[in-house]
């Protein structure tokens, strides 16, 4: 599953990690975040992501 | 722009030339007994670099400083590490007085300067890594986002062994003293925590990571120039250490009791928490925001291992200072805490359930049942109270084992 960075911040979203601090599951993509989810690191949202390559 | 205001060596060829702030007490929110300092630094190389500045109305100090070294408009480049206006406030006024060739920032540092001052001014941008000859001498740009700001970055000179750490590191500490080693060892530690738990805490993922990085390139570190507070040349080993402590948040058996009050109700039963609590074996700070600053109560959360929280019911609501301080401390991320809240009302007493929602959205785990009492707590109240400070007493202890 791809990964996506955070363009403000850095962090990347890994979807094998998910997001334990937001209660985010392993295995969750991307695009199925939960509505409202943010970056944990910063606080931004989806739309400041991009593909991490 | 000669004044009274000197330069002082930090190595051959690097000189501070920022200015000491005696009377700021208030940093956006963040009590500041002590003063700060808005640290700029001259690096006298073929090519004359200024790595950072002061806050606007500084400007004159700063500039009296680095002519007594040279003539100002001899400095060909600017670097600025981080667009914060404690540094940067002083550079649109700079540059109507001196003309370098560069201005250098990272590239997130060129939109938020457009932002900050509306100009055209040309900006050179560096990335990670990359390297700047200055004749002599040089620097290595490392990218430091979100350290504390997105645009945020620092340098190190190889020649000198110098990281210029804009304000990781750093603290607000007006001295006349310019180096770590001139100062008691314990007021760095307390003015750098408290900077550490009001400004670097929630980017503590970050601080391990950098911390982690800057190890394994072996660099030879021997002076850090933060932008506020003291140079560290003495104490490196100490602050870096502390770093690694505070960015794991190892939380030592401490508890931190913070109440407001209206007749004394709240406060008794903060200080019969609080005997629970010791009767345990836990160190406690009890805190009143009659008494106590938000920043203060931030700087004790910094290693302790439990909140409590008490409030009356004022109107339906929490006591406002309470709100003032958990929506502070919610952004500041303090992570892995346990606790427990307790309150007194007069005829509703919807404050406790209104405290244990602010804990849980701040993901502090609830480990007591509350105690909520109506008017003036009586001998068996108090028992409830300090019984609240055994129980999370325990548990702190058993987290700890």
């Amino acid at each position: 599953m791809k990964k996506y960075i955070c363009n403000v911040c850095g962090y990347v979203y890994d979807p094998a990690e998910g997001d334990p601090s937001n209660n985010v599951a392993a295995g969750t993509p991307f695009d199925k975040l939960p509505a409202g989810w943010v970056c944990p690191v910063c606080g931004v949202g989806v739309d400041e992501f991009s593909p991490f390559v | 722009m000669k004044g009274p205001f000197k330069a002082v060596e930090v190595c051959k060829g690097i000189f501070w030339v920022g200015a000491i702030d005696w009377t700021l007490r208030d940093f956006h929110g963040y009590s500041t007994g002590r003063g700060s300092t808005y640290n700029a630094y001259l690096i006298v190389a073929e090519h004359v670099t200024l790595v950072d500045t002061v806050k606007a109305p500084f400007l004159p100090e700063m500039m009296s400083r680095i002519s007594s070294v040279i003539d100002p408009e001899k400095i060909e480049y600017i670097i600025t590490h981080h667009t914060e206006m404690d540094h940067s406030g002083a550079l649109p006024e700079l540059l109507k007085l001196i003309h370098p060739k560069k201005l250098i920032s990272s590239t997130t540092a060129v939109d938020a300067m457009q932002r900050h001052f509306h100009w055209d001014t040309p900006v050179t941008t560096v990335k990670d890594g990359e390297s700047m000859d200055l004749g002599g001498l040089s620097l290595t740009f490392l990218d430091t986002r979100m350290l504390h700001w997105p645009e945020s970055m620092m340098s190190y000179c190889p020649e000198r062994g110098v990281l210029f750490s804009q304000d990781g590191f750093g603290m607000h500490l007006a001295s006349s003293e310019r180096f770590d080693d001139e100062l008691p060892i314990h007021l760095l530690r307390f003015e750098a925590a408290k900077y550490y738990a009001n400004i670097v805490m929630p980017f503590s993922p970050i601080v391990k990571r950098l911390l982690e990085r800057v190890q394994g390139l072996n660099l030879d570190i021997r002076i850090i120039a933060p932008d506020h507070g003291p140079i560290w040349r003495g104490c490196i080993g100490d602050i870096v250490s502390w770093y690694a402590e505070w960015s794991e948040r190892r939380a030592i058996l401490k508890a931190v009791v913070v109440y407001d009050t209206m007749w004394g109700s709240s406060a008794l039963m903060a200080r019969s928490v609080a005997e629970g609590l010791t009767s345990e074996g836990v160190s406690v700070k009890v805190m009143s925001l009659g008494a106590n600053h938000r920043s203060d109560v931030m700087t004790e959360i910094l290693d302790a291992g439990a909140l409590i929280v008490g409030s009356p019911t004022i109107n339906n609501n929490i006591f406002p200072t309470m709100v003032d301080l958990l929506v502070y401390m919610k952004g500041l991320k303090p992570a892995g805490l346990i606790g427990a809240a307790f309150g007194s009302f007069g005829w509703s007493g919807e404050s406790v359930k209104q405290l244990e929602g602010l804990l849980k959205d701040m993901k502090v785990e609830i480990v007591s049942d509350s105690v909520n009492v109506k008017y003036v707590p009586d001998a068996t109240d108090l028992d409830s109270c300090f019984a609240l400070g055994v129980s999370v007493a325990r548990k702190l202890h058993s987290l700890k084992s």
